[in-house]
């Protein structure tokens, strides 16, 4: 069996939904934020595969770009995270509701 | 005649105004006596224009002059033009207008001495005079009706002059509410002509209504409507009730405003619109109704009015009445083909407006007279008063002059033109001549009830701090020359008047200054009037007979009449407060806070209660929002699979 084109998408949409299902079910900042890596890296997949298999070098741009994003993402995203939990001592989205009617 | 002269007639006054209102009050207080030179002035100068406008129009071709008009309003196809009418009756009017207000000024001088208000007083009588000539003057009915209720206003703000007593304030009020309903159907009417002939014009309205360009039931609605403006502002029966109280104000204003000029414009307007009230034979019969009988109901209230100036109101409406049967009688003669059109246009003007002319004299006399009476005593109560014939000689003879003039002895002004009207009404309506004939009894009575109750026996006032202002402290000596002259002169004219050619001047004819005591009318009403004379003397002066005991007999009469036949409650708590408040206003407020409200108010209540549900969908979770992203996309991409 050789690994085609086919068999990369099909992990990146695996893994992408994985991270949609934590992103979006999950009530814990931190797991969502992890949900969210994993979407990014599912997306960095489909991206490198297709650079591998199109020869297209912005995809292999893309997954350099995407990968910094999600860098200062991932910082950003803690540090609110751990600035709510001092003041809250949760991290539960649903108990965060200062703002809510 | 130049063509300004009429114009300038009614700016004098006018003008007279604007200076005492913004220079001499807010500038030169500290010398009011100023305000009064000036209207004096103004007033005597349009009395001399006056003159001069009656002896150009006695000379004119059919006694009209025609004066240029002036574009004055263009709405769309609609043109109002202003102008003037300079006629034998617009002439008649100005003199008597600014005749009496001039003597009025003169005397006012005296009675209004010190008095706080001294200039706004004079600015606004100078306004009324302005007003009122511009009312005579106006050549369509839409100026017409804007001095109609200038003078309105006029009357309020004079009645009203003593606005710290609440009695003046309410009277004020209630005259102005009361004429304003009448008002009302004058204003429907005009509107309701311009509609079926398109012209505000009274000139161009007469032909149209003459060549039967009119119809008849247009005609009718029309001419009511316009008299019931004449109701409101003459008093008449059912709109009287303002008058009696309109006594509040200073007597020089009830004078000329509540005696002879204002509450004669409702006589003046039918009279000027006399060809279409003389092509409708209801109109006319309404008109000679509700005079006949107004004169018969005011007389009875005045026979027990214990109040000078209240007797004196209630006369003048009793002789407007008699001037609105006057019109109404030789209307219903002409619209019967009784008379023939030529001669009784000019002939109902006539009677009615010579007796206008004459009551505009004694009438504002008599009130001069009530005021100089007041000014000694402090006091109207007549009962309070007696003797004064000897302190106040000029006041009480010309009183007296007066007196006999309205009754109606030959050869008095009251006599010429009461005659007039009694004959016509014989010949056209028996009815109302049999009221009018025990008018002139009653008239004699309460006249004579004043004069020996005021002027006979002995003085019977002087209680301490009774009543009255505290200005005139009752010191019982004749008022100053410069209110007896001016009586001195009315008094002249209430004698004379009568003989000038004032009726067939108008289109009437005038008797001879013997031959009217040939016809067996002025002996029956002669003798009539010297009935009432002396029973007024047998109870008031001889006391042949107890007035305490006539009344114990009739005591459901007197009260009856003393009451006003329930009138004023019958309009405040009935009407007002039970068909108004209670009823149509209470219907209103239901109707404006459930319906009115209740739509605005249902609205935003459904809006807030649909967004307390659908806000639920708006949970503040990014989650939730995500899911629904989500499902979005899927729903898309499977339409995209499904349908592209």
């Amino acid at each position: 069996m050789t690994v085609g084109l086919e068999h990369f998408l099909i992990l990146s949409a695996i893994l992408f939904s994985i991270g949609l299902y934590g992103a979006l079910a999950k009530r814990n900042a931190v797991v969502i934020l992890m949900s969210i890596e994993i979407m990014l890296n599912a997306v960095n997949i489909a991206m490198v595969a297709f650079w591998r298999y199109g020869h297209l070098i912005t995809g292999q741009v893309f997954a350099i770009f995407i990968m910094v994003v999600a860098a200062a993402e991932a910082a950003v995203g803690l540090a609110i995270i751990i600035s709510i939990y001092r003041s809250r001592e949760t991290v539960d989205v649903e108990k965060i509701d200062l703002m809510k009617w | 005649m130049p063509s300004g002269v009429p114009l300038a007639i009614f700016l004098l006054p006018f003008f007279s105004f604007i200076v005492i209102s913004f220079v001499i009050r807010p500038f030169l207080n500290s010398k009011p006596q100023l305000s009064g030179y000036i209207t004096i002035t103004s007033i005597g100068t349009s009395l001399i224009l006056s003159l001069w406008v009656l002896a150009e129009v006695s000379s004119a071709p059919g006694h009209m002059l025609s004066m240029p008009d002036y574009e004055w309003l263009v709405i769309g196809d609609t043109v109002i033009r202003f102008g003037v009418t300079v006629d034998a009756l617009a002439a008649i009017m100005l003199i008597v207008v600014t005749s009496v207000s001039l003597l009025v000024q003169v005397y006012s001088q005296g009675y209004m001495h010190g008095d706080p208000g001294y200039s706004r007083y004079f600015a606004f009588m100078s306004l009324f005079t302005a007003f009122m000539l511009g009312l005579v003057l106006a050549d369509n009915l839409i100026i017409l009706y804007v001095f109609w209720e200038g003078v309105g206003l006029c009357s309020y703000l004079l009645i009203g002059f003593w606005f710290h007593r609440p009695a003046a304030a309410r009277a004020a009020t209630k005259a102005f509410i009361v004429t304003r309903i009448g008002d009302f159907g004058f204003l429907a009417a005009i509107l309701f002509l311009y509609f079926k002939t398109g012209t505000f014009d009274i000139g161009e309205l007469h032909h149209l209504a003459l060549a039967g360009a009119i119809g008849g039931t247009v005609l009718t609605w029309a001419a009511i409507g316009v008299f019931s403006g004449a109701i409101g502002k003459s008093a008449q029966f059912p709109l009287h009730t303002w008058l009696p109280d309109a006594m509040e104000g200073p007597t020089p204003v009830s004078a000329l405003i509540h005696a002879a000029t204002m509450v004669a414009a409702g006589i003046y307007l039918v009279a000027r619109m006399f060809p279409i009230f003389a092509s409708s034979l209801t109109a006319v019969t309404t008109v000679a109704a509700i005079g006949g009988f107004t004169a018969i109901f005011a007389a009875t209230m005045g026979l027990v009015m214990n109040d000078i100036k209240r007797v004196l109101a209630y006369s003048t409406i009793s002789q407007l009445g008699y001037m609105m049967l006057g019109l109404g009688v030789v209307g219903i003669g002409v619209a019967n083909d009784a008379i023939s059109l030529e001669v009784g246009l000019g002939l109902g003007v006539a009677v009615g407006i010579f007796h206008l002319f004459n009551h505009a004299f004694f009438k504002s006399l008599l009130f001069l007279g009530a005021g100089s009476v007041n000014h000694a005593t402090g006091t109207f109560d007549i009962r309070e008063m007696g003797g004064l014939r000897k302190v106040m000689p000029w006041t009480y003879a010309t009183f007296l002059i007066a007196s006999l003039s309205i009754v109606g002895i030959w050869p008095l002004a009251g006599f010429w033109s009461k005659e007039g009207i009694l004959d016509h009404a014989w010949d056209h309506q028996t009815a109302l001549f049999f009221l009018a004939m025990i008018t002139v009894f009653m008239t004699a009575f309460y006249m004579f009830r004043l004069v020996f109750l005021t002027f006979a026996g002995e003085y019977r006032g002087g209680n301490a701090g009774h009543g009255g202002a505290s200005a005139h402290a009752p010191s019982l000596r004749e008022s100053p020359l410069m209110m007896v002259a001016p009586m001195g002169l009315l008094a002249i004219l209430a004698v004379i008047s009568g003989w000038l050619p004032v009726s067939s001047f108008l289109g009437g004819k005038s008797e001879s200054f013997f031959g009217a005591l040939a016809h067996p009318m002025a002996w029956v009403s002669m003798v009539l009037a010297g009935l009432g004379i002396l029973l007024a003397y047998a109870l008031y002066s001889a006391r042949w007979l107890s007035v305490e005991s006539l009344r114990r007999r009739f005591a459901p009469l007197h009260t009856l009449f003393s009451r006003k036949y329930w009138f004023d409650e019958l309009y405040e708590r009935v009407i007002v407060v039970r068909v108004l408040v209670d009823g149509i206003f209470a219907l209103l407020n239901w109707f404006d806070t459930r319906i009115v409200d209740g739509v605005v108010n249902g609205v935003a209540g459904g809006t807030i209660a649909a967004g307390r549900v659908i806000r639920r969908l708006e949970t503040g979770q990014l989650q939730v929002y995500g899911i629904a992203i989500f499902i979005g996309v899927l729903a898309i991409v499977a339409c995209f699979l499904i349908f592209g």
